[in-house]
């Protein structure tokens, strides 16, 4: 949970300014100190993305750097009616498509690791460690050591193949570990109550496990999904002919000197912002459920 | 046929977890359908253990158990017809009070308006009808121990199981959830069997005490037994409330004998369920402390009282009804006074005070 909401720290800031506001007397000079570094830092990781997006809203005198030159929407037209531009559209509709199987392999499989590595096995640090190493390997190398696998094999590499390969490789340790932070606060008690209470396994999956764990599987939806959606150094190579929307905006940057590729940055957060509130929206669901359940 | 009888006999039940040292280790017991037992010992004496294999979440590594008439190793909870409390009741978090107690009912696949109504009925004999839509986090600890009772109970097991039930109270509610747990046992009409390590809660509750250490039975009995006639040193020190001395053997003089002790005349002991002595033998024995009486030295000993030892008062606990005298009567052993408050109080020692504790004769027990 903690990793979402670093995801989000705009929703911590206000928070911050807040307590600075009424100034009464009693906080030390460090707090203050310490407040303003930390504006700085939020200033410091938004300001460059700001700039883009008020840039997208140019009208179509508009250029690349600053002053804004009238405000209109034509930039997000020129986005998906201009073919200059590139595959925006296909671009965007392989990502999402992509970033749904990563996620439900990346829970399915997470999910299950979990479960299994609930009790020591023999060789479970050698199977960690594996696991981990794949965290570290640099994505680039790893990319292209796909790509050419793929060749040697004469195997097309394409966006479903060898790039949902390459991105697993990234969002299983990924969810792995999320799943692990997860499990940790999960009471195997409950299961052998489930088990004394006449429950098959199943039955105590189903009706315990996940339901209890069921805010942590969104979170490493959330990761599976957002690790896939802007993943771009294991995709360069893996892609074949079709590209990933990272790599589409990749490409423009070289050829498109518009303020449209500034829309596409919008748009694209703007997608990652709706997928990151319906996962916390959800989670927050779930535990209104429960609330009120338990008011009746 | 539906088998309702709940006792239980344990024969020659070994388990161990590493293959080399047995954690249980040899144990027999027969608990009669319907009784209250406790197993008490300290921690990592093996009791958790058996009651884990009868409640069919540990494999026993030999031996039989036979609930029933019927041996069940290697059966399910539900085919045994046991059902578990654990320690920290193991609530279902995401479940409300209701959906918790019908769990059970839910797994075997009973209709949500019949499993319900089951579950409400049960609620109501703990008393919780109130509570029912409250999920287990809204509940104080004695409430969830309730809703972890009716849980357990609603299978209609023919054993219920409790490990350190009372453990996670405090102390207050600790004396109430114990009268609680044995209300609810009168009403089942079934056998409980309760893990604990409060040699208190075990005294208060069971009609049937099995002390036990590093594995195996020390004695087994009833409550009045275990504390009054423990069987030997261990027992008397665990269960508290005796002062154990040692000591060879100098003379037997038929039904008792006497002991060779820092008394001048050595201490008489009659040889009660004892078989026999002979001199040499070194002998425990123990003396409830609420037997000791303090005498001034110089002063009559009551009658029939025979046995005094010279002592120094090492401190003085003031228990409210008692008075509890800490006594440096023998040298390695704690010796300890229970002094009735008003006994105490006509005539109070201080720390440093030289007394002669005395005690019936009667009153001594050998230990084996």
């Amino acid at each position: 949970m903690s990793a979402v909401l670093a995801d989000m720290p705009e929703t911590a800031a206000p928070a911050t300014t807040k307590a600075i506001a009424p100034s009464k007397g009693g906080r030390p000079w460090t707090f203050y100190v310490l407040a303003t570094l930390f504006g700085l830092y939020v200033i410091a990781l938004y300001g460059p993305m700001f700039c883009i997006y008020i840039l997208s809203f140019q009208d179509i005198r508009g250029g690349l750097v600053f002053p804004m030159k009238g405000h209109s929407l034509h930039w997000f037209v020129d986005l998906f009616t201009q073919v200059r531009t590139g595959d925006v559209k296909g671009s965007f509709d392989r990502s999402i498509k992509l970033a749904v199987i990563v996620t439900i392999i990346t829970v399915l499989v997470s999910f299950l690791a979990g479960l299994g590595f609930r009790k020591r096995f023999r060789g479970d640090t050698f199977v960690f460690y594996m696991m981990i190493g794949s965290l570290v390997a640099p994505g680039l190398v790893l990319g292209l050591g796909t790509g050419l696998l793929f060749q040697a094999l004469g195997l097309n590499a394409s966006w479903y193949t060898s790039a949902l390969g390459a991105q697993l490789s990234w969002t299983l340790p990924f969810g792995v570990l999320v799943m692990f932070a997860v499990m940790s606060r999960f009471d195997h008690v409950w299961e052998e109550a489930a088990y004394d209470l006449g429950a098959s396994r199943w039955q105590s999956i189903r009706l315990v496990m996940i339901p209890v764990l069921a805010p942590g599987l969104v979170a490493v939806a959330l990761f599976g999904f957002t690790l896939s959606y802007d993943e771009f150094a294991r995709s360069l190579q893996t892609a074949g002919s079709l590209n990933t929307l990272p790599l589409e905006i990749w490409s423009m940057t070289l050829n498109v000197t518009s303020p449209s590729l500034y829309a596409l940055g919008t748009v694209t957060t703007i997608v990652s912002f709706i997928v990151i509130g319906a996962s916390l929206g959800s989670i927050v669901l779930i535990q209104k459920k429960r609330g009120s359940q338990a008011k009746g | 046929m539906k088998n309702d009888r709940g006792d239980i006999e344990l024969a020659g039940v070994c388990k161990s977890f590493d293959g080399i040292t047995n954690v249980v280790d040899g144990v027999n017991l027969r608990i009669a359908d319907g009784a209250y037992c406790c197993f008490i010992g300290p921690s990592g004496c093996g009791k958790t253990t058996i009651l884990r294999m009868i409640a069919g979440h540990e494999d026993p590594t030999a031996g039989e158990i036979i609930i029933g008439g019927q041996n069940v190793v290697g059966l399910a909870p539900v085919q045994r017809r046991t059902a578990m409390m654990f320690q920290s009741y193991a609530l279902f978090p995401h479940l409300t009070v209701r959906e918790n107690i019908a769990f059970a009912l839910r797994v075997r696949g009973q209709s949500k308006t019949d499993r319900l109504r089951a579950a409400d009925a049960m609620i109501e004999k703990v008393r919780l009808t109130q509570f029912a839509d409250r999920l287990p986090a809204q509940l104080s600890g004695g409430q969830q121990q309730r809703v972890a009772l009716a849980r357990a109970a609603i299978t209609e097991p023919r054993v219920l199981l409790l490990d350190e039930p009372l453990s996670a109270l405090d102390e207050q509610l600790r004396v109430q959830m114990r009268q609680e747990l044995r209300r609810m046992q009168q009403e089942l009409g079934i056998t409980f069997i309760h893990v604990t390590h409060t040699q208190l809660e075990a005294i208060a509750l069971a009609d049937l005490v099995v002390v036990m250490e590093q594995g195996k039975i020390k004695q087994a009995g009833a409550a009045r037994d275990v504390y009054a006639h423990p069987h030997d040193r261990y027992v008397a020190e665990f269960m508290g409330g005796q002062n154990v001395l040692s000591g060879r053997v100098e003379k037997v003089n038929g039904a008792s004998f006497t002991l060779a002790q820092v008394a001048p005349d050595g201490i008489e002991v009659p040889l009660q369920a004892r078989p026999t002595v002979s001199v040499g033998d070194k002998v425990d024995i123990a003396v409830r402390r609420d037997d000791v009486a303090l005498v001034r030295p110089g002063r009559d000993l009551p009658p029939g009282y025979t046995n005094s030892l010279p002592s120094r008062v090492l401190a003085i606990e003031y228990q409210g009804y008692f008075v509890k005298v800490m006594l440096d009567t023998v040298p390695d052993d704690e010796f300890v006074a229970y002094v009735p408050e008003k006994t105490f109080f006509a005539d109070p020692f201080t720390v440093g005070d030289v007394v002669m504790a005395t005690w019936a004769t009667g009153s001594a027990l050998p230990l084996a």
